[in-house]
């Protein structure tokens, strides 16, 4: 155990890009907590869709053993902080658990979004920040400028910010150095009784449920039998350890350090993150202030392109869910769909990496519907209730009213391409709340419905500014508007997965759009196929797909009916990749594509 | 099984597979050679012949047919050689068909005669086309006046002459191929198959069409319009679709794909050839090797084959469907029902008639025109769970 003067906990906020990973790895690495030739590039992100979405989904942590030059050996302890607004949650919850934050920002680019909303919950937190301007070794870097603008932007000092080549190793050492200069040593007491906050867990395979903690008060070790305060059950610990990045275990945490348990924990759900671990005889009388839970906002029902794969599903779901508890599912049954799930997720990234994940991990096939807020219905008998899917839409004339929900949104961009973004926030109904400039660059708040911004806003915005915007958002409430439901018929039938809540005033513009991709993403039939957009029973936007008009082999004879045979029979596989909605055949990636707009 | 035409009948096809050049759209089993040892290709072809006939006995022979491949390269002898086999150990129909598919250059006419002699009874040429640019595009090594020289002796030589037209052809337009029909229709002596340009996987068109390089194609409408004319045009000329792509004059028909389009047995000799054989009441689907000189080898040594599978009656039904479809007169679902053991889906068939796809009369299932254009589609309907 170390004492508390000697150990520094930090996090590293960055930008998505500026460097956080590259940082913390050359951090491992020259201070050899993992030999050069056992490092695999960007050790923190550990996760094959992370990895190849360059984000951090899961809080990872690390723990770094270095000695200063004043000849003093420190234990620095690192939890890695997930970069995306959808995981903004497990941001805030990991800062707790630290006393201060690297502030990383590409020395090239300069503040972006997202530096943004991560520093300010690092201030929330009460972290001391240490400035780090990275990528000194390319030629655009300019650090003057880029201190200059935290200062005005953020208003932390950043006379004193240390340069950096994460790439070359330059300034690491200075790094290390501020990190034990810099930022205070938690505070905490050996003797008091235990208390532990639980920051994070997650299901390993083979050692069950992995506790993350950091110790505020007291001493935990292996075998002791220790409680949950919130909800009283006890747990007998059977492991106690570190990362680095490895699991190392160790005979005790004390006060100040972070590390893991294990306990004989089945399901991640049985652990709350934010709740107070203690000993179970002797423990403390109060708990840490927790965090606020993770609350799914978006919501979309997963269905198995074939049907006979439903258990399947069910199990992969399950499966996910232990590993990730701000997740949410249940049952849902769909006339044309069958049996599948409603899922609630904390973002449209986070839906795609879940979907992702079970087609990939667990190979099947999902039709994924479109993604719905949680509505706030109000009906004229005085009740209410939370509408979570477009298809328990009630029958209009018993409703009073509707609200949906609302988010502030910062986003930061270069001059030139602020009327695009103007443009953008307006045509999704937002409200400008703020405009103001930070050297060339504009930083804009928007107050827009969250139902405009969870589907594809993200990739418009980038599209739109060429990737040079950067965006962050946080919810704000909930208000009354003119919503109303829209349905989608195909070949006069509604296909519930592709109905959708919108603004009265948008109906149109939606509806047209949606018809028009879905006349492009449905193939040719052996007939005409009407795709209509409607509200009630009124039909707003129509289009017709035409019949297909040839499609017939021209040789066959005696030495090409296998192979002919044997082709159809790879279409018709290919046809499982669709659903039949009545007679029509629609493929499973019509139902998210004809949600994207273009505008 | 009853020797008669409601079960398609009896044919053997005979494979050639050397060209003097590979054409580019092609994906036939075909090969560029620098010496043949027909002698060899005597032995091994008469040698399979034996061996079948050991299995199908007594089966009367409705038609041979030489295809390629070009078939048209063979010594008359080779041709005499296997015809006279043929006719050693298998009854002959009184009407028996003897087609040889040949090119049309002036090398290949010289040995028309000699195989009139030796018992070929038509001639299926590949013209190709009517211009001599798309002839060179399509890689052909003739010219129009070749062809037209070629299809003169042809039918000096033999009553029956067919030629094959490829159309759907780069930068062709609908009205090009009007008036190159008209001309074909023209000359035409009993029967014409027209083909749309099917870039195949595989060939020097499928690797130009992957790379983007393969311009000029009809797209969908085009193509759809150019088929359309082409069945106007020839029905009014008396030469209407007996099959998607083949047009006669009534009785002209080509007997011997018919055999395949009647799901008949046929015994498939040669290097890539396929077959469907009867033998004690079980329906086998047969395969030999691909590569000339290892079919050679194994036919020689007495078994060309390296493939016999057992049909299931579902399989054979389905191939019954795939294959009758094609033809103008569609197929008879008593026939269906008897290998499949299952009617053909009831609702299927309704629902497709309903959109104007099939016709359905007592037990005759056929495409309407509209349902041909899009016969993959139908087909791949009734195959659909
Ligand atoms: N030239 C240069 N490139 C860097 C430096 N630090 C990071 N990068 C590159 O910037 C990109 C983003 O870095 P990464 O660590 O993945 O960023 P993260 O998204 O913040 O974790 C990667 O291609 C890195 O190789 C640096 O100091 N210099
Ligand atoms: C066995 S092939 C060739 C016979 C002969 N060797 C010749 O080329 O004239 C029979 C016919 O199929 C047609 N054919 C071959 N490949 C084709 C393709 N890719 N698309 C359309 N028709 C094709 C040609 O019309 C050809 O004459
Ligand atoms: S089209 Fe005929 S000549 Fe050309 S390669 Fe094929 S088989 Fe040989």
């Amino acid at each position: 155990m170390t004492d508390l003067a000697h150990i520094r906990n930090f996090s590293i906020v960055a930008h998505i890009d500026h460097g956080k990973s590259t940082l913390a790895d050359r951090l491992i690495q020259s201070t050899g907590t993992v030999k050069d030739r056992d490092m695999k590039e960007q050790l923190l992100d550990a996760m094959d869709i992370e990895r190849e979405r360059g984000i951090t989904i899961k809080a990872n942590t690390v723990r770094i053993d270095y000695t200063a030059d004043n000849g003093e050996a420190y234990v620095l302890n690192l939890i890695d902080t997930p970069g995306h607004v959808d995981f903004a949650y497990e941001v805030s919850r990991s800062m707790r658990a630290v006393e201060g934050s690297l502030l990383v920002v590409d020395s090239t680019q300069g503040v972006e979004a997202q530096t943004l909303a991560n520093v300010y919950q690092a201030i929330d937190a009460d972290h001391e920040i240490v400035p780090v301007l990275n990528k000194i070794d390319l030629p655009a870097s300019d650090c003057d400028r880029v201190a200059e603008q935290i200062e005005d932007v953020i208003g932390i000092d950043a006379s004193g910010a240390i340069r950096v080549s994460a790439k070359t190793g330059e300034g690491i050492h200075e790094t290390l150095e501020a990190i034990v200069n810099q930022l205070p040593p938690p505070k905490g007491d050996r003797d008091a009784p235990l208390k532990a906050m639980l920051v994070d867990s997650w299901y390993d395979a083979y050692l069950g449920v992995i506790v993350l903690v950091r110790i505020i008060d007291g001493v935990m070790k292996k075998g002791e039998r220790v409680k949950m305060m919130s909800n009283g059950s006890v747990h007998l610990i059977d492991r106690i350890g570190v990362f680095r990045p490895g699991m190392m275990p160790v005979d005790e945490l004390g006060p100040g350090e972070i590390g893991f348990i294990t306990a004989s924990i089945k399901q991640v759900r049985d652990t709350r993150v934010g709740d107070t671990i203690t000993h179970e005889k002797k423990g403390a009388e109060k708990a840490l202030p927790g965090f606020k839970p993770s609350q799914p906002v978006v919501f979309c029902g997963l269905f198995p392109v074939d049907s006979a794969e439903f258990e399947d599903l069910r199990d992969a779901i399950e499966k996910l869910a232990l590993n990730d508890a701000s997740f949410s599912y249940e049952m849902e049954t769909s006339a044309a769909l069958g049996f599948g799930f409603r899922c609630g997720f904390l973002g449209l990234l986070h839906l795609e990496v879940i979907r992702d994940r079970i087609e990939r991990e667990y190979d099947i096939d999902l039709i994924t519907t479109a993604p719905s807020v949680i509505y706030h219905v109000y009906m004229k008998d005085g009740s209410h209730f939370e509408l979570h899917n477009p298809a328990d839409f009630p029958d209009p004339s018993t409703i009073d009213h509707l609200e949906e929900p609302r988010i502030k949104a910062t986003i930061l961009v270069p001059d030139e391409f602020l009327g695009d973004v103007l443009k953008l926030c307006q045509d999704r109904r937002g409200i400008q709340l703020d405009l103001t400039y930070a050297g060339s660059r504009a930083m804009v708040v928007y107050d827009l419905p969250l139902n405009e911004v969870v589907f594809d806003f993200y990739d418009r915005l980038k599209s739109v500014t060429k990737g040079y915007a950067s965006f962050d958002y946080q919810m704000t409430g909930y208000r009354q508007d003119n919503l109303v439901k829209m349905s989608i018929l195909v070949n006069e039938e509604p296909v519930d997965a592709l109905s959708t809540m919108v603004h009265r005033d948008r109906a149109e513009t939606r509806g047209r759009a949606m018809v028009e991709k879905l006349k492009d993403l449905i193939p040719r039939h052996m007939f005409k196929i009407p795709i209509q957009a409607a509200i009630g029973g009124k039909v707003i936007a129509r289009e017709t797909l035409s019949a297909m008009r040839k499609d017939v082999t021209a040789k066959c004879y005696g030495g090409d009916a296998t192979r002919k045979k044997k082709l159809l029979e790879k279409q018709k596989a290919g046809k499982k990749k669709m659903r039949q909605f009545g007679k029509v055949d629609i493929p499973q990636e019509a139902f998210i594509s004809a949600l994207k707009m273009d505008g | 099984m009853a020797e008669d035409w409601t079960h398609g009948g009896f044919g053997i096809y005979i494979h050639w597979p050397f060209c003097a050049s590979k054409c580019p759209y092609c994906d036939f089993n075909s090969h560029v050679a620098a010496e043949i040892d027909e002698s060899r290709w005597v032995r091994a072809y008469t040698r399979e012949i034996d061996r079948y006939a050991a299995a199908l006995p007594a089966r009367v022979v409705n038609s041979v047919f030489f295809g390629g491949g070009t078939p048209s390269l063979m010594a008359p002898e080779t041709v005499n050689a296997v015809l006279e086999r043929i006719h050693m150990r298998w009854p002959v129909a009184n009407d028996l068909e003897v087609t040889l598919e040949a090119n049309p250059g002036s090398v290949e006419a010289g040995r028309f005669r000699g195989y009139a002699q030796a018992g070929v009874n038509r001639l299926s040429m590949g013209i190709q086309a009517l211009n001599d640019p798309d002839l060179r595009a399509l890689g052909r090594l003739h010219s129009v006046d070749d062809a037209l020289a070629a299809f003169d002796i042809a039918r000096n030589n033999f009553d029956r002459v067919s030629f094959d037209l490829i159309y759907a052809r780069q930068n062709q337009t609908l009205s090009d191929w009007r008036s190159e029909l008209r001309r074909a229709l023209a000359m035409t002596v009993d029967h014409l198959s027209l083909y749309q340009l099917t870039i195949e996987p595989g060939t020097a068109f499928g690797d130009r069409y992957d790379a983007g390089k393969l311009r000029g194609l009809p797209e969908d409408d085009l193509s759809a319009e150019m088929y359309e004319a082409t069945q106007d045009i020839c029905a009014a000329a008396g030469f209407e679709a007996y099959e998607v792509s083949n047009h006669a004059k009534s009785g002209s028909e080509s007997r011997h794909n018919l055999i395949y389009w009647r799901y008949g047995d046929y015994a498939g000799i040669g290097p890539g050839a396929h077959g469907r054989i009867t033998v004690h009441g079980q329906r086998y689907a047969t395969e030999t090797r691909l590569a000339p000189l290892a079919w050679l080898q194994a036919a020689e040594a007495g078994q060309g084959e390296n493939l016999r599978r057992a049909l299931s009656g579902t399989e054979q039904a389905e191939e019954y469907l795939m294959m009758g479809l094609r033809l103008l007169q569609g197929i008879d679902l008593k026939r269906y029902y008897s290998l499949s053991g299952d009617h053909l889906d009831t609702a299927k068939i309704a629902y497709l008639s309903e959109i104007g796809m099939v016709e359905h009369a007592g037990d005759s299932l056929h495409v309407t025109p509209g349902g041909r254009m899009v016969l993959n589609a139908v087909i791949k309907e009734f195959f659909a769970g």
